[in-house]
C-alpha cells in the first residue's frame, strides 16, 4: 500500500520525478564514465609500453637532458663515433653493448608499391638479443638480408622470402619481426632491420651511431653501469646522455598519474554536484509535502510508515536514475575509450583484442550506480525523517 | 465503562512563543470529559478552541500541565502508542478538512483502516460511512480538489468515523454546510453519541450546540 502510494506520488509529480531522475542520471554518468575513461587510458598505457626494464640507452648529448630516447625535444642529427662506442663497451663490461645505426631510405615493396621507411642497422649477433622473430629466420653473419617490422609486413603483404629493394638495392626478406610496441630504445614495428655491414656499405656511412644500447641483465646494476659510462665518457665535457627505461616509464607513469588525477578531480566535482543536485530535488519534494505528512500522522500513520513511503519514492527514483545512468555511462565510456584508443594506437594492433571493460571499469559503473541510489535515499530520507518527528499540528501548519 | 474520565486536563497551558511576545492560547485549563458525553466548545474566534481540541486529539503537546487519556498521562506515552491511539480510538474532523490531495475521496476515508486492516473490507466500510454522511456515490472517486467545501467536510467526517472511534473530536463540523445538510450531520453525530461514542465539537452556532448536552465556554484561553 505504501509502495503504490509512492508510485502514485511520483506519477502525480511526474515533471519533478523526471527532473530528479535526470539529476541522478547525470551524476551517475559523470562518475562512471570518467572512471571508465581513466581506467582505459591506464590499461592502454600498460598495454603499449614495452617492458624494457633492463636497458640503458646512450645518446649524443642534447640541450635538453634527463629525458628519454624518442622525446621529440631531443631529436637532433648527431651520432656517437665508433671510438666512443668502444669506450662505452669497456665501461659497460660485462654487459652487452649494442650500437644502433638508424636512417631512412626509399623502399620498394613489390607490386609497384614504395615509400620511405626507417632502416635500422644492427650487428647480426645483437639482433636476437633485442628482437624476436614472428616468422622466418634471423639474419646470418655476412649474409645480405632484411628483417621487416610486423606492421610494415602486414601493410605490404611481405613474408619471409619476399624481395624488397632498399634505395634500389635488392634484398631478400629473411624474417618478419614480432610486434614490440612502443619501445624505450628502438621502434622496429614500422622499420626494416638490416645487418650493420650491409647498412654501412649501402649508406656509405662511417661508423657512427645515433644510439647505443646496453643490455643490463640485473636491474640493480643499472645505476652502476650508468655511472661507469658517465664517468668514462663525460669526464671533461658532456658528450653523451645516459638514460634507462625506468626514467621513461617514470615519465609515462607521471603523465598517466596526472591524467588519472585530473579525471578523478573532475569525477570528484561531478560527485559533489550530483549529490547536491539529488539532495536538492529530493529535499524540495519532501519539504513540499510536510503538511501531507502531518495529516497522515494525525490520522494514524506511524513514523516508520511515513519513512517507508518516502524511502520507496527515493529508491524508485534512485534505481531508475542509476540504471539509466549506468547504461548511458557504459555506452559513453565505451565510445570515449574506443575513440581514445583509436587515436592513441592509430595503425597499430595494440587496440585489437583490447577491451575497456575489465573488472575495474565495471567497478566504476557499479560505484556510480550505488552512489546514485545511496545519495537519493539519504536525500529523501532525511527531510522525511525530520517531518515525521514534528508534532502533527506543526507539520500541518507548514506551508 | 468505569467511572474513569475518558479525558482529563490538569492545569494545561499552551503558549506559542512569537517574536512579538508569547501568545497564551490556553491558560491553565482544567476539565474532564466522561465517556459518552456530548460536549460543545464555544467561544470567540481566537479564544483557543482549536488549540484545546488538538491537545485532546494528541496532535500537539501542551507547554505545561498534564493530559490524561483514559487515565494515562500522554507525555508518558511513546509516539507509536499515541499514533495508534489516533488511528484506533480517536476520530478527528479538522477545521480545514486536511484531506490528502493525492487520494480520491474514498481512499481518504479508508486510509486509517488500510493502515491496519485489509484493503477490501476497508473499502466496504469506507463506502458504508460515506453513504451515511449523505455523500453521493458518484463523488467517491473524486479528488478533494474536485469537491465543494461541504462535500470535503463530509469526507472528513466520514474519515473520522471510519475506524469506529471512542472519542470523536470535530472542529466546526457544520461550518461549511447549509442548514439542512448541517442538521443531517448533527443527527449522525447524535446517533454516534447515542451508541456510546464520546463527542466533543467546536461550534459557533447555538443551534448546533443545542445537540450537545454540555457546553464548555472558552474566553481568552480560559474555561469560563
Ligand atoms: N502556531 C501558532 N503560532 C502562534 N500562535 C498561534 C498558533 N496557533 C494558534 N495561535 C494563536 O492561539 C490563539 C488560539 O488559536 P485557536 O486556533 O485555538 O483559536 P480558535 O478558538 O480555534 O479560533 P477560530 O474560532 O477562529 O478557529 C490565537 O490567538 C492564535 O493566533
Ligand atoms: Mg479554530
Amino acid at each position: 500500500m505504501f509502495f503504490s502510494f509512492a508510485t502514485r506520488n511520483l506519477r502525480r509529480h511526474w515533471i519533478r520525478s523526471a527532473l530528479s531522475i535526470i539529476g541522478i542520471v547525470i551524476g551517475v554518468v559523470a562518475i562512471a564514465s570518467l572512471g571508465v575513461m581513466g581506467n582505459s587510458i591506464n590499461l592502454l598505457a600498460a598495454n603499449i609500453i614495452t617492458d624494457v626494464g633492463d636497458t640503458v640507452v646512450v645518446t649524443p648529448h642534447t640541450a635538453i637532458g634527463g629525458t628519454f630516447a624518442g622525446d621529440p625535444r631531443t631529436t637532433v642529427d648527431a651520432a656517437i663515433p665508433a671510438r666512443e662506442v668502444e669506450e662505452i663497451r669497456r665501461a659497460a663490461n660485462p654487459h652487452r653493448t649494442i650500437p644502433v645505426l638508424q636512417g631512412a631510405d626509399e623502399v620498394e615493396f613489390g607490386r609497384g608499391e614504395s615509400g620511405y621507411a626507417r632502416i635500422i642497422g644492427l650487428e647480426p649477433g645483437d639482433i636476437p638479443v633485442l628482437l624476436d622473430i614472428a616468422d622466418g629466420q634471423h639474419l646470418r653473419q655476412n649474409q645480405a638480408g632484411a628483417l621487416v617490422g610486423i606492421h610494415l609486413a602486414r601493410e605490404y603483404g611481405i613474408s619471409p622470402g619476399s624481395r624488397i629493394a632498399i634505395g634500389g638495392e635488392d634484398v631478400r626478406v629473411a624474417g618478419v619481426l614480432a610486434e614490440r610496441g612502443m619501445g624505450f630504445d628502438i621502434n622496429p614495428d614500422y622499420a626494416i632491420v638490416v645487418s650493420d655491414g650491409w647498412y654501412e656499405s649501402h649508406f656509405g656511412a662511417k661508423a657512427s651511431y645515433p644510439m647505443v644500447i646496453v643490455r643490463v641483465g640485473d636491474p640493480d646494476a643499472i645505476d652502476a653501469v650508468k655511472d661507469a659510462i658517465e664517468s668514462r665518457i663525460n669526464r671533461r665535457e658532456d658528450l653523451v646522455d645516459v638514460s634507462d627505461s625506468r626514467e621513461m616509464l617514470g615519465q609515462y607513469e607521471e603523465i598517466y598519474d596526472q591524467i588519472t588525477l585530473f579525471l578523478l578531480g573532475i569525477g570528484g566535482i561531478a560527485l559533489v554536484v550530483a549529490a547536491v543536485n539529488i539532495l536538492n530535488v529530493m529535499y524540495i519534494s519532501v519539504t513540499e509535502r510536510i503538511r501531507e505528512i502531518g495529516v497522515m500522522r494525525s490520522i494514524g500513520a506511524l513514523r516508520r510508515e511515513i519513512l517507508r513511503m518516502f524511502l520507496y519514492e527515493a529508491v524508485i527514483l534512485g534505481v531508475i536514475g542509476s540504471v539509466v545512468g549506468g547504461l548511458l555511462s557504459t555506452a559513453f565510456g565505451y565510445l570515449i575509450s574506443v575513440a581514445a584508443i583509436e587515436v592513441a594506437t592509430a595503425g597499430t594492433t595494440f587496440g585489437e583484442n583490447f577491451t575497456v571493460f575489465d573488472q575495474s571499469a565495471v567497478g566504476f559503473i557499479v560505484f556510480g550506480m550505488a552512489f546514485g541510489i545511496g545519495t537519493s535515499i539519504v536525500a529523501g530520507f532525511y527531510p522525511a525523517w525530520r517531518a515525521s518527528h514534528l508534532a502533527p499540528v506543526d507539520a500541518m501548519r507548514q506551508k | 465503562m468505569s467511572g474513569e474520565p475518558i479525558l482529563r486536563f490538569a492545569e494545561v497551558s499552551k503558549i506559542y512563543p512569537l517574536p512579538a511576545g508569547d501568545v497564551v492560547a490556553l491558560d491553565r485549563v482544567t476539565l474532564t470529559v466522561d465517556p459518552g458525553e456530548f460536549i460543545a466548545v464555544m467561544g470567540p474566534s481566537g479564544s483557543g478552541k482549536s488549540t484545546l481540541l488538538n491537545l485532546m486529539g494528541c496532535l500537539d503537546v501542551p507547554t505545561s500541565g498534564e493530559i490524561y487519556l483514559s487515565g494515562q498521562e500522554i507525555s508518558q506515552m511513546s509516539d507509536d502508542d499515541l499514533t495508534r491511539l489516533r488511528r484506533d480510538r480517536i476520530g478527528f474532523v479538522f477545521q480545514q478538512f486536511n484531506l490528502i490531495p493525492l487520494l480520491s475521496a474514498v481512499e481518504n476515508v479508508e486510509f486509517p483502516l488500510v493502515l491496519t486492516a485489509g484493503r477490501e473490507e476497508s473499502r466496504l466500510r469506507a463506502i458504508e460511512v460515506m453513504r451515511a454522511v449523505h455523500l453521493n456515490d458518484a463523488l467517491f472517486t473524486h479528488r478533494p480538489a474536485e469537491l465543494s467545501g461541504g462535500e470535503q467536510q463530509r469526507v472528513a467526517i466520514a474519515r473520522a468515523l471510519v475506524n469506529d472511534p471512542d472519542l470523536l473530536l470535530c472542529d466546526e463540523p457544520t461550518g461549511n454546510l447549509d442548514s439542512k445538510t448541517g442538521s443531517a450531520i448533527m443527527e449522525i453525530l447524535a446517533a454516534e453519541n447515542r451508541e456510546g461514542k464520546t463527542v466533543v465539537m467546536v461550534t459557533h452556532d447555538p443551534g448546533v450546540a443545542a445537540y450537545a448536552r454540555r457546553t464548555i465556554r472558552i474566553v481568552d484561553g480560559r474555561v469560563a
